[in-house]
């Protein structure tokens, strides 16, 4: 018999959820807020929503932040699903080594990982702008996308792609047919983790990104940085409604393909 | 028998963290030996790839340690560096006081109930940085959600925006869900029979806990500590926004020799201080890590 949850666990759960939604509320509802002023309520309005959209500097922004997340989200779920094929399914040279320079970059401070790529670019010569992003933000969310895949593939059976090898598939048709299909959700998630990383990303960027290629984060730090404007409310409970969406909306997805798993 | 794929699939990872996570280290002890110079790049010596061999003799002949002496005689960056330990330290001691009974709190829950609350702990990681720490602005700054709040109630008011207090609070609420999930990880697997055991045998529900529950969960603590740990000492953007002139990091004084200063081989100097630091940490972060995982 287990017991269930006493008073003082369902305060601290409870009180927790406060601590991390409260403030999270407070910027969307002051978004819809007519007073310029965050402690006034002047009713509902939309204004800063409509302006935001004529904001052209903000817009330039937000496509180039897609782009950007687009691009080394793809490219660092490619990559990720290598390394965790490789990880989880054996032993080779130097993998102790790889392991640890990949778990590094999870916890390396992002100062010091957006000055080192920094130099990296300025001594090969490679002007900095969107690839010099695109690359670093690649670098950066790698280890999540890894670590994502590799949960899922170790649960998977490998002897079904073995038995697919046995019967005369080529290693990476087997992959392809067999293991991708199982994966897939995991693969599908560590994306949308690696594209939301990057879309949030402010250091990174800031040390290597160029003329013409200002990201959102960027942005909105230098209008943070001149106090509390309205705008920016709106513009995060626009980013805030469609990452919660997608999040969700894959969170449903897994809980029915776990439910049903044919 | 094992198909030699293995190997293979680890190269395209393996030169990509070659050349972006590797490579760059070094390039950044370099320049933390290097000098400053009136040109762009602002340093010297550089490294001329066509010379070859000859080119990059001259560069280790132009390396000195000048900077480091230079940093070591400036009583502020020493003390930037001890606020970033201490802070960060005093954080992570927070967040397990805080996130250890919601850990434990989600694990008492019905299983059904227990993902969804994970899922909980989970979304606000996934919505921007950037804009949770720009949300805690308009809750502390002198007339803002905060102190209306206290006013209305008939108390008096705080103005902590700009202090250390700032900064810890805004540590902790932004470190939370990475204190909780590793918590709750040990915690979830845990064998309930074994508090069932040590209740027959006349054991009080705290007692359990300290002796049983406590103890198995370590591990977990340990992981949720080293996970937060780290990248606070190096955190910008919480001192920058939430912390006033006097709040010193070594991640704002990285920022600040980078882009205000424009003295690139201080703020190289200053990371490689910050990376021997957390070397040690990282190494038991990444122990932890193997462990888990094998």
């Amino acid at each position: 018999m287990k017991r269930g949850p006493s008073a003082f666990n369902i305060a601290s759960v409870v009180l927790g959820l406060v601590f991390l939604y409260l403030p999270i509320v407070i910027l969307v509802a002051y978004s819809f807020n007519a007073s310029r002023l965050v402690t006034v309520w002047g009713g509902f309005s939309t204004r800063w929503y409509v302006a935001l959209f004529q904001d052209e500097q903000m817009l330039d922004a937000v496509w180039v932040t897609l782009r950007v997340g687009l691009m080394s989200a793809t490219l660092a779920t490619v990559l990720g699903t290598l390394a965790a094929v490789a990880l989880v399914h054996g032993g080779f040279r130097g993998r102790t080594l790889f392991a640890g320079s990949l778990y590094a970059t999870l916890v390396m401070p992002e100062v010091i990982l957006g000055l080192s790529l920094l130099l990296l670019f300025v001594s090969v010569g490679l002007p900095r702008g969107f690839w010099t992003v695109t690359l670093s933000h690649t670098t950066l969310t790698l280890c999540y996308a890894t670590v994502v895949v590799q949960a899922r593939l170790r649960g998977f059976d490998r002897r079904l792609e073995e038995a697919a090898q046995d019967l005369g598939c080529p290693p990476w048709k087997a992959f392809a047919l067999v293991t991708l299909p199982v994966i897939a959700p995991a693969v599908a998630a560590a994306w949308m983790l690696a594209f939301t990383l990057s879309l949030d990303d402010l250091v990174i960027a800031s040390f290597t990104s160029g003329p013409g290629a200002t990201t959102l984060p960027m942005r909105l730090y230098s209008q943070v940085r001149l106090g509390v404007d309205p705008k920016i409310n709106a513009v995060s409970t626009i980013l805030i409604g469609l990452v919660a969406t997608g999040v969700i909306a894959v969170y449903l997805v897994q809980l029915r393909t776990a439910r049903n798993p044919s | 028998m094992k198909p030699p794929r293995n190997g293979l699939a680890a190269i395209a990872p393996m030169l990509w963290l070659a050349v972006f996570f590797v490579f760059p280290f070094l390039l950044v002890a370099k320049l933390s030996l290097s000098d400053t110079a009136l040109s762009m790049p602002p340093y010297v010596p550089r490294i001329d790839w066509q010379q070859g061999l000859a080119g990059l003799q001259a560069v280790f002949a132009g390396l000195d340690n000048e900077t480091y002496a230079r940093l070591a005689q400036d009583r502020l960056y020493l003390d930037a560096y001890l606020s970033s330990l201490r802070l960060a330290g005093i954080g992570t001691g927070l967040l397990l006081l805080i996130g250890y009974p919601v850990a434990y709190g989600i694990s008492r829950c019905p299983p059904t109930l227990r993902q969804a609350l994970v899922m909980a702990v989970i979304l606000p990681f996934w919505t921007s940085f950037l804009i949770r720490i720009y949300a805690w602005i308009a809750i502390l700054k002198p007339a803002g959600v905060l102190n209306t709040a206290l006013h209305g109630l008939g108390l008096p008011g705080v103005d902590i925006l700009n202090t250390e207090t700032a900064v810890l609070l805004g540590l902790v609420y932004a470190y939370l869900p990475f204190m909780v999930l590793p918590l709750y990880a040990v915690l979830e697997r845990q064998d309930q029979r074994l508090i069932e055991a040590a209740q027959d045998l006349g054991s009080t529900p705290l007692s359990a806990f300290w002796r049983i529950t406590f103890p198995l969960s370590l591990p977990g603590a340990v992981a949720g500590a080293l996970l937060c740990f780290i990248p606070m000492a190096g955190e910008f953007v919480i001192p920058d926004l939430l912390g006033g002139s006097e709040t010193l990091m070594l991640g704002r004084v990285i920022w600040t020799e980078f882009f205000s200063n424009r003295d690139w081989p201080a703020a190289s100097a200053v990371a490689i201080v910050l990376l021997a630091t957390l070397v040690i940490p990282i190494l038991l972060f990444e122990r932890q890590q193997a462990k888990v995982l094998s």
